[in-house]
């Protein structure tokens, strides 16, 4: 049944500051373009009461090249990405997963700080943020902290984002090497990931994967396989120790290795 | 709270996190917008907010606070997607319909097959197999005339 609405309360604050005082004296949940808040009141299953509109904060949504560093506002939705000159210019990989998420529906709300903020294994940014070794803006109403995207999750779903903290932006510094993203669903549009990896063809190769364990991860350890020369064979002996899927309703474990496994053979391939 | 609905000023008061389209559909009255799978994937209850498609199952009322909505009612009865969509048998069951229609409005004049077949990526059809879709949507964008006034 559906979560009834009337128990709901929601915080409007018109600026960031505004915001950022609400949220060190309540407790509040953030809603940005609420793509997967609002899924849990059509199913009943939202926990939380009092939640705060963070989307009528425009200047959360500026996407700039600041110096070396492409840093883009925790609340520019997938089609504001998608249509972003400095972000196809920089961060093609980006734009790719971008597109693949839901329909146009879904890329008009839906925000990268969402995507991060929701923090699921399957979210399909996630993998590229790890490999362009972004860093996460948070700021609370005292001040501003830089954390590095690798550092971010602590487990399924968790992450060190404080209770009073706000994700503001997402930075990436300048990125060498050819960029690949893959995204293996049900179907091509309108689908959760089952697996999705990103790769960068770097001097140091990178990889990340998503669904194939409680959060995203890097595969540090088929990245050095891969950098010292390592058959590819080999290579993929070393992805399948690295990553540890499960089965659930969107596939199988052994489904998500044997996918996983392709989609390294391919990035290699194609990348070359 | 104050709005734009189909091009006329409106003022409503509902719950701010009431979803957009229980406002539409029991305050205003508007049922041509429907309700599908409730989690982004169907896109039936697609209206227009600001000129952009959005499921109006999944945004909070207080979202389109001061934006421009659009609703398959304000396209009026004579609209050539309409007229198409009955020539080519583009909707059998219907409830798709209103969000294919929608999403439509928002291609470019003489917009292709593809470019068509992705704008309509989050629209869900269980009865017609997408091909009649295809064509009225093409029907209408060669004569230009799938844009409405968002």
């Amino acid at each position: 049944m559906r979560t009834a609405i009337s128990a709901l309360e929601l915080r409007q604050p018109s600026t960031l500051d505004e915001a950022l005082r609400m949220m060190r004296d309540e407790k509040l949940v953030p809603l940005a373009g609420t793509t997967d808040v609002y899924v849990s009141v059509n199913f009943g299953t939202l926990t939380a009461q009092r939640f705060i509109d963070l989307w009528p904060l425009d200047p959360l949504r500026e996407i700039a090249v600041r110096g070396s560093v492409l840093s883009i506002g925790a609340l520019a939705s997938y089609t504001t990405i998608i249509r972003s000159p400095d972000v196809n210019a920089r961060l093609p990989m980006l734009i790719e997963s971008a597109r693949q998420i839901g329909g146009a529906q879904i890329q008009n709300r839906g925000t990268l700080g969402g995507n991060i903020a929701n923090g699921s294994p399957a979210g399909d940014t996630l993998p590229v943020l790890a490999v362009a070794e972004a860093v996460l803006v948070l700021r609370t109403i005292d001040g501003e902290r830089r954390v590095p995207f690798s550092q971010f999750y602590t487990g399924y779903r968790a992450s060190v984002l404080r209770p009073d903290e706000l994700i503001v932006a997402v930075e990436f510094g300048p990125l060498e090497g050819r960029q690949w993203f893959r995204k293996v669903g049900t179907r091509a549009a309108q689908a959760i990931s089952k697996v999705v990896m990103a790769g960068v063809r770097g001097p140091l190769p990178r990889i990340a994967l998503g669904s194939v364990a409680a959060t995203v991860v890097r595969l540090p350890l088929t990245e050095r396989a891969l950098a010292s020369g390592t058959a590819i064979d080999d290579a993929e002996r070393v992805l399948q120790s690295e990553i540890k899927p499960l089965d659930d309703v969107r596939s199988t474990a052994e489904y998500r290795r044997r996918v996983a496994g392709n989609l390294l053979r391919r990035f290699w391939a194609e990348s070359a | 709270m104050r709005f734009t609905l189909n091009g006329k000023a409106a003022n409503v008061a509902a719950h701010p996190m009431a979803r957009l389209l229980d406002v539409l559909r029991e305050e205003c009255g508007l049922t041509g917008t429907k309700e599908g799978c409730g989690e982004g994937e169907c896109g039936a209850c697609t209206v227009l907010v600001d000129g952009e498609p959005v499921c109006a199952c999944l945004v909070p009322f207080a979202q389109v606070a001061d934006q421009r909505v659009v609703t398959i009612e304000g396209l009026g009865d004579g609209h050539p997607l309409q007229h198409h969509f009955l020539n080519e048998a583009g909707a059998q069951c219907g409830i798709c319909t209103p969000g294919m229609i929608m999403v439509a409005c928002t291609l470019p004049p003489n917009a292709s097959l593809d470019e068509i077949r992705t704008a309509l990526a989050g629209n869900l059809c269980r009865c017609t197999g997408y091909e009649a879709i295809y064509r009225a949507i093409a029907k209408a964008a060669e004569q230009g005339a799938a844009r409405v006034a968002t």
